[in-house]
């Protein structure tokens, strides 16, 4: 598996007998991709703060996501349990802010930094676990967050929980403080995809998913997979703690009641719907996440969760892997017909070539099959 | 002295609560390899069903039997109609799955029943038996009865039948079950339906105890994944073990670690799983899959 | 594995979030002048949770909305409609906000009716000040929000949790000074609050008589072993501040143990037919509660117009609700202060002139409060409800005795 991603990586940047070809492709994707940055970008011109708001919440649960896909997807940890590095980013933040009047931008890297160190420390134990039993491991640190948040309550306020203020907005921009949560929101993000897709296209990426794939051969081509698999765990918190960080300055309010174990069961419906063996998924998660459960009480005001469990299913029954999974397919005879179907080299084509089942089976070696 | 024995007696009974939805779902982990979020609510649900027909004029018994059928074609029929059709489903899409049936079933009972508490009747004598200074509620000693012979009738089924033996055939090798004439898929759906049945008289048993509501489950099924964790998912005995040493312990906890008292039992009781977990990393009971590389 | 074909997809995803934004801005509204008035409508706000753990407080608003339904059919208050909006927060205060945030922007309310839950009010608190949007009669019988000063825009309706332990405390120290306490309380701010009104109506010298004080959580399947716990520590005196279901396995479990305390049992669970009722009848003789809402199970009322009125509205407008259901009871006090404040508004109704008249409101008998209590407003008193009376339970029905409590000056 690793050999066969290192050879298409080599494939591409070595440009492969159809150098034109390739370029065309390259500008087809880095148009849509400026494209569309140019558009979320231009979003605040068109939206209103409450809708902005909303996107805000968006990026900010992408954030978490992409730290669970990392894990899940990646790494074949599975975890139940990310909603308590989300309340640990949260309540360094709050606590930080309010307490010590430190300038929430400093408060965001101190949640980060403080999740990975206890991502790591969570991962080594967690080394011992497979499958399933990580899974439970997992939930109980996710049960355990709102009475461990109430218990110390003179830190955390208890379950009165801690209110703080909106950031402000900097540099005298000409912004409101939605427009600017917005941007910062969506830099952060941005910031996350690029730094996810550079640690997954590398030597780390690539020992990443040769433990995910048969750890036992990764162990004798000389992974040291305890050691990863610590730091997949620690990476993953980081970027969920960033998202509770942001979570926290978003809503101006963080208590026991917002960190219960549903959480992390969103968390990790977000991820599965997204599609977990991609960094794209994380998006389309997230905007599951924040979108679907306010549709589903248009529907039905009387059984909201009965129309979110219909929605879950009726997703998980027509993209099995995710929509990332689905666009993938999509995107790639798109540029097949573009590029031309005979001029694209055949390790560049990998849209049919078992993606699906490629998914299927690292998300059975996440829950231990 | 007194105190302890008291709270080993209600932590048994405690224990016994969420010993039999243990079962349920290690009796469908071990069936069809899947771990079933929705049990509890289909538990509840079922139960629902019995009280619909103990309303309508049933007795206690036809409303017993009449529930436990409902699961079971509740149980078959799920796994045909919604899990089947994506057999060829990574297995965390179907986690979602039973996630998003977990959802549907509590909405909909809150949505026919409303969410107002109601008492259940139980099949065991209301009058408490006194044993020297203790006080023993038959409700609670049925629990552990019922939850008993639910393990005995397990055991039998899978290690005396020939149909048992089938579906622990199909567990361990579909492929070869299939070529020796064994119907996986049916096996499968068979194995739904007695998860459904032994969730259904789980709730049952537990209503007139923590009263009938659409959330009633909710905390019963987070203790018992705990439960089964502890004992092993891959062990009915261990399951019910687990249940009682998960119901003890916590009220022991509770009770004489005064630093955190029971504003903490639950993640006390948390830790010491995961400790066990680090020593056994299959629970008490477990046994280790043997892969091959 | 993919990483390249992430990138790309990366795109496709921000291109289907700028399809989603394309059909939300279509949907947008323009801002209006007065808002969530015309000179048909008048709309109105809430979130409460119709899902998850916490969803059985849903039907006090569901009862609401049926209310102002019937209002409606009777053609709406000074002519105008209402239109209700209740979204579902799932007790999530994250949801809270992004849901008050759509009332406010997006739908324009006028106002924001009784949102349910502590936390959930806490989380919305300051963006309501701030803009001003009135948040009437909060579903928490929380006491900080009686804050004229500092939060004029927020108002509670329910006697306030911590001024009725305190009448509890009172009442123990006039009549049990040799009470030994227990305590079993719900592990969050609800539980918090009568368990500091409690201490602080006992006083220093009355604080010594707690003898134990156990928690449980809402996720906790039974509080069997904390019930143990108290008898076995030997208390007479039983205060037991836990939500409906819970209440209701206290009752019996003591009951079952043969544990007789002096069981005082908070407002929030005193329903006959929702608690007690469950719980058995035998068993929950000689309860004492404090009660201002009437029990419409009591047979002292069975002529009383007010729950006719309110059994017949029950039957035509949420048949699927539980008559005897002491939330729904609530449901309905509670969209009647709010059709009151909106006909004394008259035609001005800006959101200054809600909480003007929301502030003076004098002596407001309505007609299911039990006699004697009344909803007072001032500008400086922003706690609706300061009056209750003891009642103990007969085994039939709540048997009010002593004096009306009145606890003005002590909501805090």
């Amino acid at each position: 598996m690793a050999t066969a991603t290192s050879k298409r990586d080599q494939g591409a940047v070595a440009g492969g007998t159809n150098a034109g070809q390739e370029r065309r492709l390259f500008w087809l994707r880095f148009g849509a991709l400026a494209f569309l940055l140019a558009a979320a970008c231009a979003l605040p011109f068109y939206l209103s703060n409450y809708q902005l708001f909303e996107f805000s919440q968006a990026f900010i649960y992408a954030i978490a996501l992409l730290g669970l896909n990392i894990l899940i997807g990646y790494n074949g940890q599975i975890s139940l349990g990310h909603g308590a590095f989300y309340a640990l980013g949260g309540y360094t933040t709050a606590i930080m802010t309010t307490r010590w009047g430190i300038h929430y931008g400093w408060t965001i890297a101190a949640s980060g930094l403080l999740s990975l160190a206890a991502g790591f420390l969570f991962g080594l134990p967690a080394l011992r676990f497979e499958g399933l039993y990580l899974a439970l491991a997992t939930l109980a640190l996710a049960l355990a967050t709102p009475q461990v948040l109430k218990y110390f309550d003179t830190w955390t306020g208890g379950s009165q929980g801690i209110v703080l203020d909106k950031p402000p907005v900097p540099l005298d921009l000409p912004l409101n403080q939605d427009q600017y949560l917005y941007y910062l929101s969506l830099a952060i993000l941005v910031l996350a995809l690029i730094m996810a897709w550079n640690l997954l296209r590398g030597r780390v990426g690539r020992a990443m998913m040769a433990i995910r794939d048969n750890p036992v051969a990764a162990e004798t081509m000389g992974v040291h997979n305890a050691l990863y698999k610590s730091l997949t765990f620690g990476v993953s918190a980081l970027y969920t703690g960033i998202a509770g960080s942001l979570g926290v300055l978003a809503v101006t309010f963080a208590a026991p009641d917002t960190f219960n174990v549903f959480l992390s069961i969103d968390l990790l419906a977000g991820s599965v719907v997204g599609g977990v063996v991609s960094i794209s998924g994380a998006i389309f998660g997230a905007l599951f996440i924040v979108f679907v459960p306010v549709y589903a009480q248009q529907i039905s005001q009387a059984a909201p969760w009965a129309i979110l469990g219909v929605f879950l299913i009726a997703l998980m029954y027509l993209m099995p892997n995710g929509c990332a999974s689905l666009l993938h397919r999509l995107w790639g005879a798109l540029e097949k017909k573009i590029a031309g179907a005979s001029a694209i080299p055949a390790d560049l084509t990998p849209f049919e070539d078992g993606a699906a089942e490629e998914d299927q089976r690292s998300a059975r070696a996440a829950s231990g099959d | 002295m007194q105190t302890f024995v008291a709270q080993v007696i209600s932590g048994l009974s405690t224990g016994g609560i969420y010993a039999s939805i243990a079962l349920a779902l290690v009796l469908i982990y071990q069936s069809t390899g899947l771990v079933n979020f929705a049990q509890g609510e289909m538990a509840m649900f079922t139960t629902y069903m019995a009280w619909s027909m103990l309303n309508a004029g049933w007795g206690y018994w036809p409303a017993f039997v009449g529930a436990c059928l409902f699961a079971f074609a509740l149980g078959f029929g799920l796994e045909r109609l919604v899990i089947r059709p994506l057999e060829t489903a990574p297995e965390l899409a179907l986690v979602i799955v039973t996630i998003g049936l977990l959802t549907i079933f509590n909405s909909v009972a809150g949505w026919i029943y409303t969410y107002t508490i109601k008492p259940f009747p139980s099949p065991f004598p209301a009058a408490p038996i006194k044993v020297g200074f203790m006080v023993l509620n038959p409700q609670d000693l049925g629990v552990v009865g019922v939850t008993l012979l639910m393990l005995a009738l397990i055991y039998l089924f899978f290690h005396s039948t020939r149909l048992g033996l089938a579906m622990r055939a199909v567990v361990e090798n579909p492929v070869s079950s299939r070529l020796v004439g064994i119907r996986v898929s049916w096996m499968l759906a068979l194995g739904w339906g007695m998860a459904a049945v032994v969730g259904a008289v789980a709730g049952l048993m537990v209503a007139p105890l923590v009263f009938l509501e659409p959330n009633m489950m909710g905390g019963v099924l987070i203790y018992a994944f705990a439960s089964a964790t502890l004992g092993g998912f891959s062990s009915a005995g261990g399951a019910v073990v687990g249940g009682f040493v998960m119901g003890i312990l916590e009220n022991l906890t509770g009770t004489y670690i005064t630093l955190v008292g029971t504003k903490l039992k639950l993640t006390v009781a948390l830790a010491v799983i995961v400790l066990v977990l680090l020593i056994k990393p299959t629970g008490l009971f477990g046994r280790a899959a043997v892969r091959r590389v | 594995m993919g990483t390249r074909r992430s990138l790309v997809t990366l795109s496709l995803a921000f291109l289907l979030l700028v399809l989603t934004v394309g059909l939300i801005a279509a949907g947008g509204v323009a801002l209006a002048d007065e808002p969530g008035v015309t000179a048909s409508e008048v709309k109105i706000g809430n979130t409460a949770p119709y899902s998850g753990p916490a969803s059985a407080y849903g039907t006090i608003l569901k009862t609401s909305a049926a209310y102002f339904k019937m209002i409606n059919d009777r053609r709406g208050v000074n002519g105008r409609k209402i239109v209700f909006i209740s979204y579902d927060d799932g007790y999530s205060p994250p949801r809270t906000v992004e849901m008050t945030r759509k009332l406010v922007e997006q739908d324009h309310v006028l106002l924001d009716f009784a949102p349910l839950g502590t936390p959930c009010n806490s989380a919305i608190w300051s963006y309501m000040n701030r803009y001003k949007v009135p948040q009437l009669f909060v579903l928490t019988g929380a006491s900080k929000w009686g804050d004229p000063k500092d939060h004029p825009w927020t108002m509670g309706w329910q006697p306030t949790y911590s001024s009725e332990a305190a009448t509890y405390a009172k009442y123990i120290l006039e009549k049990m000074p040799q009470a030994k306490i227990g305590i079993l309380y719900q592990n969050d701010d609800y539980g918090k609050d009568y368990v500091n009104g409690f201490r602080r109506g006992l006083g220093d010298k009355g604080r010594k008589l707690i003898v134990m004080e156990q928690t449980y959580e809402t996720t906790d399947p039974t509080i069997d072993s904390q019930i143990v716990n108290l008898k076995n520590i030997g208390a007479n005196v039983f205060f037991d501040v836990t939500t409906p279901k819970f209440a209701s396995q206290a009752i019996r479990k003591a009951y079952e143990i043969g544990w007789h305390p002096v069981h005082f049992l908070n407002n929030v669970s005193a329903s006959v037919g929702s608690v007690l009722k469950p719980a058995g009848l035998e068993a929950s003789k000689g309860l004492v509660t404090a009660l201002y809402e009437k029990d419409v199970t009591d047979p002292r009322w069975e002529g009383d117009p007010g729950v006719k009125e309110y059994l017949a509205f029950m039957k035509k407008y949420y048949p699927q609700g539980d008559a005897t259901d002491g939330f729904n009871v609530t449901g309905y006090l509670e969209a009647q202060t709010m059709v009151y404040v909106l006909k004394r508004a008259g035609k001005n109704l800006s959101r200054a002139n809600i909480m003007k008249v929301a502030a003076n409101i004098h002596d407001l008998r309505l007609p299911l409060l039990l006699p004697g209590v009344r909803i007072h407003t001032t500008p400086t008193d922003f706690y609706p409800i300061e009056q209750r009376q003891l009642a103990r339970f007969d085994g039939q029905r709540w048997e009010l005795f002593g004096k009306v409590y009145d606890v003005s000056g002590m909501s805090r």
